[in-house]
Order: C-alpha cells, then sequence, then structure tokens
C-alpha cells in the first residue's frame, strides 16, 4: 500500500527535474527581466547601481498606445482568423479515411521543413510590387497597379496568419480526431439541424482544442519580431520591434526589458484565463467523484 | 392500430455487404417490438434508416401513415437510444435532458417541468446537476431514455440499450424498462442480440438473419413454433433431428425414420406424407428423464440411453444423454427437494420419453447457413465438463 504523502512524493521526484529546468532558464530569466525594468541605463549601454522608476515613467512614450494597441489588434485578428480556418481544416483531416488523414497531416507539416526566415522571405518576394502575387491580382483586375502589398499591417497579419495557422490546426484536429461523432448523432435525432449540432455540439466538445490553438497563435503573435520586421515595415511595427530598437539602436536595456516585461504580463493574463478555465470543469469532477453510487 | 410503423421492402448496402435485404414488416402502436438476430445481421442498420442516419437503397418507411424514407433525422418523430449512450458530456444530466426542448424551442418554464418530470420517471432527482461522467452505467443509460423521452417521439429506437451493463443490473433495467414503457406508452423498437432479453420484455419479436427476417411472432410463438432451423436454434437451446415419414395415422400423428435414432411419433401439423422429408426441433424441457420406465401411452416416444454429462443448476439439472448415434440435450427441473431423492448420475441407464405434441417441425436451414447457426449454450457447457 502507497500513502497518499508516499504518492505526492514521488509525483515531485518524477516533475522535479523539469521544474528545476523552467526554474533555471525560464523563471529566473524572466525574474531579472522584470527586475532590469527598475535599473538604470547607462550611457554606453549598460545597466547602472540602484533602483530607479524613471524607466516605468519612460513607457508614456506617445508612439506607444498606436504600436501596443497595432500588437494587440493583430494578433486578436490574427488568432480568430486561425480559428475559423484551423476548426474546419481538423475537421475535415479528423474525418478523412487514414490515407488521406495521413497525407493531409504531412501537408500542415511540410511548411515546417523550410527554415521560418526563408518562408518569409518568400512572402515579401510575392507581396513585393514586381511580386507575382501582385502582378497577378493586378492581372485579374482585384487590384489596382499602385496599390502596395507590403510594408503594412495587413502583410503582418497575412504573413501571421499564414506562419501560425499548422500551430492551430494542429490541436484542434487532436481534439477533433478523439471527439466521439456519434454526440452528432445523438443531437440530430434530439432535433438540431446540422448548424445547431456544429455550435451546440461540437465546438463544446473540442473547446480545449480550440482554446489550445488560439494560445498557440495569439502567444507568438503578441511577441512576433521578424515578421513586422521583414514584411511590416514602419506601418506595420509591433511591440517586439521596439524591444529589439531600444535593445540593438539605443542600447537601453532597462527600457527594452521594462517593454519586454510589459509583453509578458499580457502574455500571462490570457493564459491564465486559459488554465483555470481548464482546471475547473476538473478540480469540481475530484471533488464530486467520490459520491458516485450505484 | 395497427401498421403504424411499416418497413416496405428496405434494402440497405455497404460495399459488399448486403446489410439488409428487402425487409418488409410492421409495428403496432404502443408495442414493444424487438429485432433479435446475432451480431452482424442488420438489426442497427434496419434502426438506422428508422432514425434517418442511413438512406435505405430502396424501400419505404411509414410512420403513423407519413412515408417518413427521405426526411433528416432531426425531422423525424423518432428518437433514439444509442448503444454507447452518447451522453453529452459538456452537460449536465439536467441539461442533458433538456437538449431536445431547448432545441425544439420550448419555453424555459415547460422545459423545466417536463425535465423534472423524466427525472422523476426514472428516479434521479437528485443527480439532476451532476456531470455525465460522474455517473454510473446504469444511470447513464437511464438518463439516455430520458433525454429521448422527453421529445414525446411517437417511436422510441433502443440500439442494444442493455448490452454495456453487468448481469445483475440488465436484469434490473429491463424491468424497469418495461415499467417506463408501460407508463408512456410510446412504441419501442428494441434491438439485441440477447434472447433473453427479447423475450423478456417483447410484445413482439422479428428474428432476424442475414439482412432479411426470419419469423415475427410473440416471444411463445418463436420459442415453441420457431419457422426454421436457424430461430430454433438461436433462440433457446434445442435437439435436431433430420427424418422421414414412414406412416401417416389419422389423429394428425405420423411415424418419422432417423438415421441413427429410434423410430419416432411427432404432430403432422404440416399435413406431410408418407417419404417427405422432416426436420424437427424438441426443446430440452420437454423431455422427461427417469430411472424407471415410464408408462406407454400412445401418442408418448420412449427411448432409452445413457448419461454422458450433467450440470447441476439448482433450480434444474442439465443432463446430456447418448440415444445411438444422438446426444440429447433435457433440461430437467427439480420440482421436488432433491436432496430427499437419488438424483440420476453419470453413466446410468435412463428413459427418456416426451410427447410427439411437444415436438416441432420446421424448415431446414440451408446448408451453406449453417455455420451461422449459434449455438451458444451447447458450445460453452461441452467445455465445463463436470469433474
Ligand atoms: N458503415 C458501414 N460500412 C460498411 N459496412 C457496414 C457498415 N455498417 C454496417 N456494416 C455491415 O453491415 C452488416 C450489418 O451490420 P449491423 O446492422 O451493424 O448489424 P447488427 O447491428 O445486427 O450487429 C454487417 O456485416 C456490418 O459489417
Ligand atoms: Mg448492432
Amino acid at each position: 500500500m502507497t500513502t497518499a504523502a508516499d504518492k505526492k512524493n514521488r509525483e515531485w521526484l518524477i516533475t522535479g527535474p523539469s521544474l528545476i529546468w523552467l526554474l533555471l532558464f525560464f523563471v529566473i530569466p524572466t525574474l531579472i527581466v522584470f527586475a532590469i525594468a527598475f535599473k538604470p541605463s547607462t550611457p554606453f549601454g549598460g545597466i547602472g547601481a540602484g533602483w530607479t522608476l524613471t524607466t516605468l515613467f519612460d513607457l508614456s512614450n506617445p508612439n506607444y498606445p498606436a504600436i501596443i494597441w497595432r500588437t494587440v489588434w493583430i494578433s486578436l485578428v490574427s488568432t480568430i482568423i486561425c480559428l475559423l480556418l484551423a476548426v474546419p481544416c481538423g475537421y475535415c483531416i479528423a474525418r478523412a479515411r487514414r490515407r488521406s488523414r495521413n497525407i493531409l497531416l504531412m501537408l500542415v507539416i511540410v511548411p515546417f521543413w523550410t527554415n521560418f526566415l526563408i518562408r518569409i522571405f518568400a512572402w515579401k518576394v510575392l507581396l513585393h510590387p514586381e511580386g507575382l502575387l501582385k502582378q497577378a491580382l493586378v492581372f485579374l483586375h482585384l487590384c489596382s497597379p499602385d496599390a502596395t502589398l507590403l510594408y503594412n499591417s495587413a502583410a503582418v497579419l497575412l504573413v501571421i496568419i499564414y506562419t501560425y495557422l499548422p500551430f492551430a490546426i494542429l490541436p484542434i484536429y487532436a481534439a477533433a480526431e478523439k471527439f466521439d461523432y456519434s454526440l452528432i448523432e445523438a443531437s440530430r435525432d434530439l432535433g438540431a439541424t446540422r448548424f445547431r449540432s456544429f455550435t451546440h455540439v461540437f465546438l463544446p466538445g473540442i473547446s480545449r482544442g480550440v482554446w489550445t490553438a488560439a494560445l498557440m497563435v495569439f502567444i507568438p503573435a503578441l511577441g512576433a519580431y521578424v515578421i513586422p520586421d521583414i514584411v511590416g515595415g514602419p506601418a506595420g511595427e509591433m511591440i517586439g520591434n521596439k524591444i529589439a530598437q531600444r535593445t540593438f539602436v539605443d542600447r537601453n536595456l532597462p527600457h527594452a526589458s521594462a517593454l519586454a516585461a510589459l509583453l509578458t504580463l499580457a502574455v500571462m493574463i490570457p493564459l491564465m484565463i486559459t488554465l483555470v478555465r481548464n482546471r475547473l470543469p476538473e478540480t469540481d469532477h475530484r471533488k464530486k467523484g467520490k459520491r458516485i453510487v450505484e | 392500430m395497427s401498421d403504424f410503423l411499416v418497413f416496405e421492402g428496405v434494402s440497405k448496402r455497404y460495399g459488399e455487404t448486403q446489410a439488409v435485404d428487402s425487409v418488409t414488416f410492421s409495428i403496432n402502436r404502443g408495442e414493444i417490438f424487438s429485432l433479435l438476430g446475432p451480431s452482424g445481421c442488420g438489426k442497427t442498420t434496419l434502426l438506422r434508416c428508422c432514425a434517418g442516419f442511413e438512406d435505405p437503397d430502396s424501400g419505404r418507411i411509414i410512420l403513423d401513415g407519413k412515408d417518413i424514407t427521405g426526411l433528416p433525422p432531426h425531422r423525424r418523430k423518432v428518437n433514439t437510444v444509442f448503444q454507447n449512450y452518447a451522453l453529452f458530456p459538456h452537460l449536465s444530466i439536467r441539461e442533458n435532458i433538456a437538449f431536445g426542448p431547448r432545441t425544439a424551442g420550448w419555453t424555459r418554464g415547460e422545459t423545466d417541468k417536463e425535465v423534472s418530470r423524466m427525472l422523476e420517471l426514472i428516479q434521479m432527482e437528485e443527480y439532476a446537476d451532476r456531470k455525465v461522467t460522474e455517473i454510473s452505467g446504469g444511470q447513464k443509460q437511464r438518463i439516455a431514455i430520458a433525454r429521448a423521452l422527453i421529445n414525446r417521439p411517437q417511436v422510441l429506437l433502443l440500439d442494444e440499450p442493455l448490452a454495456a451493463l453487468d448481469l445483475k443490473l440488465r436484469q434490473r433495467m429491463l424491468v424497469e424498462l418495461d415499467s417506463i414503457h408501460d407508463e408512456v406508452g410510446i412504441t419501442f423498437v428494441y434491438v439485441t442480440h440477447d434472447q433473453g432479453e427479447a423475450m423478456g420484455i417483447s410484445d413482439r419479436i422479428a428474428a432476424m438473419n442475414l439482412g432479411h427476417i426470419e419469423q415475427i411472432g410473440t416471444p411463445a410463438e418463436i420459442y415453441e413454433a420457431p419457422r426454421s432451423s436457424f430461430v430454433a436454434a438461436f433462440i433457446g437451446d434445442t435437439n435436431f433431428f433430420d427424418g422421414t415419414v414412414t406412416e401417416v395415422m389419422d389423429g394428425s400423428y405420423c411415424r418419422l425414420r432417423i438415421d441413427g435414432f429410434p423410430d419416432v411419433l411427432a404432430w403432422n401439423d404440416k399435413g406431410l406424407q408418407v417419404n417427405n422429408a422432416v426436420h424437427l426441433s424438441l426443446r430440452p424441457e420437454k423431455f422427461n428423464i427417469s430411472r424407471e420406465q415410464p408408462d406407454a401411452l400412445p401418442n408418448r416416444n420412449v427411448v432409452q440411453g445413457t448419461v454422458e454429462d450433467i450440470i447441476y443448476l439448482g433450480s434444474h439439472t442439465k443432463y446430456w444423454v447418448r440415444v445411438e448415434d444422438y446426444r440429447l440435450g433435457i433440461h430437467h427441473q427439480h420440482s421436488r427437494y432433491l436432496l430427499d431423492t437419488r438424483p440420476i448420475t453419470w453413466n446410468e441407464k435412463v428413459w427418456i420419453s416426451w410427447f410427439a405434441d411437444d415436438s416441432y417441425m420446421m424448415e431446414r436451414y440451408k446448408p451453406e447457413d449453417e455455420n451461422l447457426l449459434v449455438l451458444p449454450d451447447m458450445e460453452v457447457e461441452e467445455e465445463v465438463l463436470p469433474v
């Protein structure tokens, strides 16, 4: 017989190494970044002695609200569009026959075989005024010859969606694959149309997958730096670009840290909401589970 | 009254498999009608055609005078209790039951009232706010029934509703299902491969095999007067004999010659003539087994044999008795206090007798389908030889 305490000890033993890893390479660096935000900067790009709140006041830079707003809306919109595309994709892959399912999954994963930077540069080539996509759209009279596809928020949005769509499809596919489709029949049997079965049975059934997918897009999008840097231009700048500028151009590490801390907090909040949402039913279940009778 | 739900030449094919083969029958309003047959005989397919999940390749399904063949599932006044229950895991028990009414747009008050009534019917009021994952199999079963019944369907379809439960619970749920049926008076179509369940709950049974219906009748008709050897073997244990008529007597009896068995007298309800071939079924409980030779009676068959195997089952004992080339299965009911008697034991010479009226003539099943005859009891018990 193992007691509850034994079991608890063993749990600690098993999770211990990964906890230490997380602590050393994730929690402590993050705390250091938070700490640097309260340090003064030196003119040579170093970190001064003592503590100060001036950096935090510097965050009231009049440029920031616009950039933060752009960061948030690009992230939100790209998350929503990714979900709208990923749910039907995940569903179709999960419902496909085994052979075609493997092929479809391959197609989702294939882009990862090409370097991320190369793929973004490829988009730059496509969207370029002389690029293939632009030329094609002009040829089809879908856009005027002097419209710009590159160096704006829309380009950033497009490439973020392109980049993170596979990350949204995979968790939704995983959930849709585990979903019990006899529930759809049950709901149809109880009088629901196809659409109502989809919204009232399928979506709640894969909600965990959808939440995971949302995080997989939203969080990297908030911190996006390379994509707006390459296809965004000044009009498509996001907060990630500002952090990079403060670090490499202004050599003001405390300022960069303060921005990074802000971003970290912004990421933590949706993460926490999801964690709480996903945990609630489980704890509920454990509490009541003891009372099962029959 | 009759012909409430009619299947007219319904066929369904999956690739090479003819799952349902031009089936025609009708179900009366308010009855419990069972589709009984071995696994893969097309019961579920027939039920799914009725619920609207499958489109029959040909044929029509008529419910209360209306052709429902092409209607989508949500437009049929038919509800299903699924084998795995298919309860919605993201909803509480109350919300599961309220799913149909909410979809149909009932008012809140009416929905709440009906849900409470249903919870009362299945005696699960105190569990109403539990999650589906927090209840036992038997309770899930009841929720599935309530969730279907609340929509006041014209027909309730039940696909092996008790298959996932253990034996004890299965018997209790069967009684409960019967009382729910008495209460709501809705027509039940009950699919099962378990002859005990079907016999226990049904008003009528359709015995199915290989996508078609072998026989429709009350449980007693199906058991006592099986139309074919398939039905006789699938529903209960039986002994088969192949013989030829050698003499037709007045009073509707005939004498049969059977290879490897003494001549027997049988009731000639089929009006057979001399030299006609006969396939005869004799249920194990129709035999009388005794140490003493029974009195000769004009319509009584008496043969002698040797006891080979015995299984004592409390209320009755199963004997396997060798009579020439045949091994007869015999059930002997203990109507007297057993310990005061000297029970028959192994290798004893015994007298077997039965009345000519108690055997039943039937169609012999096509030889190529013979391997589909399922004789579950016989097979299992021969392995469990008493020590
Ligand atoms: N979706 C399907 N695809 C292919 N074959 C099927 C399908 N559903 C059922 N079958 C076949 O049809 C036959 C009848 O199946 P079913 O109606 O489920 O039988 P039962 O419910 O009596 O066990 C079986 O041989 C089965 O393999
Ligand atoms: Mg079945």
